[in-house]
């Protein structure tokens, strides 16, 4: 075990996943002579050589689209995109190709690509470096998606998604990048996707969240005065249904926190599930805390954007007094 | 170090015309002649099969690729098996140059899930849709080859309208940084639907773009099969000898419809049309091989009987096939696919069992 920061956790997992399979390629902006904007792909270029981290022109989606080529040609290339809101230029190449191609060629061909980068607000950036993508993610057929908000699980769950057969998009979680800090196995570690991990055991509500509401969640979870369960979800496809189901029976109350936009995100197909398949175990609502239907805002006030302690906190009372 | 700039604007061209003697092509026999003149005539009995198909409700709508044989077969001959092909749907039928049976090109414009092929088995990537997404895809398997140090080179085709799209620049780029082996075949036919090349771009040829990307551009008459066939052999010798990427623009004009959903009287010059199909890319090769005494009639019969048969065995095939199980619905998107998957075939298989 090592005691890492959340980034330093994906680094660890690159270098390992290099150096366990030869195809394994790293591409994107800044990734190899930079190492990462935030240090993620540190070390690679000199440890493997600019073959296998390549600094690619500023072109998320020629990267993306390169990168399913390259898979044709027998490698499985992990691509960063350097922010969130950055990505978008690539899901052209997600939603045309990326999603498509497996099932194009009647099954025949895998295309064994993972798509990585730091997603979410809180940090007092720019415009555009501060948002929750997820939703246009998981909404694409064919490709999976997976979030974690401890370092143990953001090796675990990079490395599953770079052996994974199927097209991966990790998101990190960059609020926590160098704030969340654990232990962290020692060389190969793999988190399996579609499993749930239960944060904080409890019997009177389900916090239900992934990436960097996890950890405000708990933070809830200490402020009010009754017994909360947090469920970090990890991976949103495939989903940890049962384990959703499972808390929801527990404890029949459940709020969904997010910090994406509220109309059609993530939370929105939670609350479906639930509503079609735990509709007797609930005492109450679904409730959603989650950001606003606003373009993500100027930092000085984006801490009013963003869920708070405060705003699930009132969301549990609510329930609990439902 | 090849010329990069400027690129050449001169049409390259090998078969003559009224004012100009025919030329030759260093390395091609009579036997090779004459297999590249069974390869255009296979692709010009598909078409023109295709859209009498088409009219019979036997297929779908189709994009038609008449009077682009030329390109096609042209630059195939100038490839090697292993060689890699990324096709827009203008070369849907690309793949019968590599033994893909017509029945399978058929059954895709049929929308029967046997139509979609494996690329591995023919090195022939599937049918690109949406203009210029997948010329990433071929600058990414040409550099994927080159990594690993193996031989095969790529081409990918594409028309004039792709030149406006970001993937084609971004492709395109990719190639060149990377050093790719690749060939960038641009069709212009000078008509994207409706759109004609003057409104597509301010410069004066698109071979041009081939200076953006510092890589050698090549400009040949794409309704010459042997200037096209020598012109892609320039450029994969080139890519396979480690020189990187090379632009073709093919120059031809487009004389019947985008594709058969389309009616292009609104828009077209019908004049000018009637006027290029009087040059169309088959008859000016028949000529050539007939004044080089290649060619005779009954090797010409001979050679359209045989597409024609092919054809015939292919529409009876594709339509021979059972009809397509909807439960494929949920196969083949994901190796390992979401719970959810079991569960919806299940609800499905009962609805459709009217249970």
């Amino acid at each position: 075990m090592s005691e890492l920061f959340l980034v330093e956790a994906v680094n660890d997992a690159l270098h390992t996943e290099l150096a366990r399979d030869d195809s394994v390629m790293v591409l994107g902006e800044d990734v190899g002579r930079a190492g990462g904007v935030f240090r993620a792909t540190a070390g690679l270029l000199d440890r493997f050589g600019a073959d296998r981290c390549v600094d690619t022109p500023l072109a998320e989606a020629g990267t993306l689209g390169g990168a399913v080529g390259l898979c044709m040609a027998g490698w499985r290339p992990v691509c960063e995109m350097q922010y969130d809101a950055f990505s978008y230029p690539c899901l052209d190449q997600l939603i045309t190709h990326v999603g498509r191609y497996r099932w194009r060629t009647g099954g025949r061909m895998e295309f064994p690509l993972t798509i990585r980068m730091p997603y979410g607000g809180g940090v007092r950036a720019p415009e555009l470096h501060d948002d929750s993508p997820e939703a246009y993610y998981v909404h694409t057929p064919g490709v999976k998606v997976a979030i974690p908000s401890t370092p143990a699980d953001a090796k675990g769950l990079l490395a599953a998604a770079i052996r994974d057969p199927d097209p991966v998009v990790v998101l990190e979680p960059k609020l926590i990048y160098r704030t969340a800090r654990g232990e962290v196995p020692d060389g190969e570690h793999v988190v399996p996707l579609g499993r749930a991990r239960l944060a904080r055991e409890g019997d009177d509500v389900t916090l239900v969240a992934y990436g960097a509401m996890v950890p405000l969640c708990e933070r809830a979870a200490d402020a009010i005065d009754a017994s909360v369960e947090v469920l970090d979800l990890r991976s949103l496809k495939p989903l940890d249904e049962e384990a959703l189901l499972a808390s929801a029976a527990k404890t029949g109350r459940v709020v969904i926190v997010q910090e994406a936009p509220r109309t059609a995100g993530f939370g929105a197909e939670l609350a479906a599930i639930l509503a079609e398949k735990a509709i007797l175990d609930l005492r109450g609502p679904v409730l959603r805390v989650t950001g606003y239907d606003v373009p993500y805002p100027y930092w000085q006030i984006e801490d009013a954007y963003m869920p708070s302690v405060e705003r699930v906190a009132d969301a549990c009372r609510k329930l609990l007094s439902f | 170090m090849a010329q990069v700039l400027p690129a050449e604007h001169e049409l390259r061209r090998v078969i003559g015309d009224e004012s100009t003697p025919d030329g030759e092509v260093e390395g091609l026999d009579e036997s090779d002649l004459i297999e590249l003149y069974r390869s255009i005539v296979l692709l010009r009995t598909y078409d023109e099969r295709s859209v009498v198909y088409h009219r019979q409700g036997r297929i779908g709508t189709y994009a038609i690729f008449w009077n682009h044989e030329a390109m096609q077969a042209g630059s195939v001959h100038a490839l090697e098996d292993e060689d890699w092909i990324f096709p827009s749907y203008r070369e849907s039928a690309i793949g019968l140059l590599r033994g893909m049976p017509p029945a399978t090109v058929l059954s895709w414009w049929r929308g029967h899930p046997s139509g979609w092929w494996n690329p591995a088995d023919y090195n022939v990537a599937s049918i690109c849709v949406p203009i210029g997404t997948h010329v990433p895809h071929a600058a990414g398997l040409a550099w994927g080859k080159k990594l690993k140090r193996e031989r095969a080179v790529a081409i990918v085709y594409f028309g004039d309208g792709a030149t406006s799209e970001g993937s084609f620049h971004e492709g395109a780029n990719l190639a060149g940084v990377t050093g790719a082996p690749l060939v960038l075949f641009c069709n212009n036919n000078q008509w994207a639907i409706s759109t004609p090349i003057t409104a597509q771009t301010k410069a004066e040829a698109l071979v041009d773009k081939a200076v953006g990307y510092g890589i050698p551009g090549i400009r040949v008459d794409g309704a010459d099969v042997l200037a096209v066939f020598e012109a892609t052999r320039e450029a994969v010798e080139r890519a396979r000898d480690g020189g990187g990427p090379t632009f073709i623009e093919a120059v031809t004009y487009r004389t019947a419809p985008h594709a058969t959903a389309d009616d292009p009287r609104a828009y077209i010059d019908v004049e000018r049309v009637e006027e290029e199909r009087k040059r169309e890319c088959v008859g000016r090769y028949e000529g050539y091989l007939r004044r080089l005494g290649v060619l005779d009639e009954s090797i010409a019969e001979q050679i359209r009987a045989e597409a024609a048969d092919a054809m015939r065995r292919g529409i009876a095939d594709a339509e021979a096939e059972p009809p397509a199980d909807p439960e494929l619905l949920f196969a083949n998107a994901y190796v390992d696919p979401p719970a959810s998957f079991g569960s919806d075939l299940q609800e499905l298989r009962r609805i459709l069992s009217g249970e």
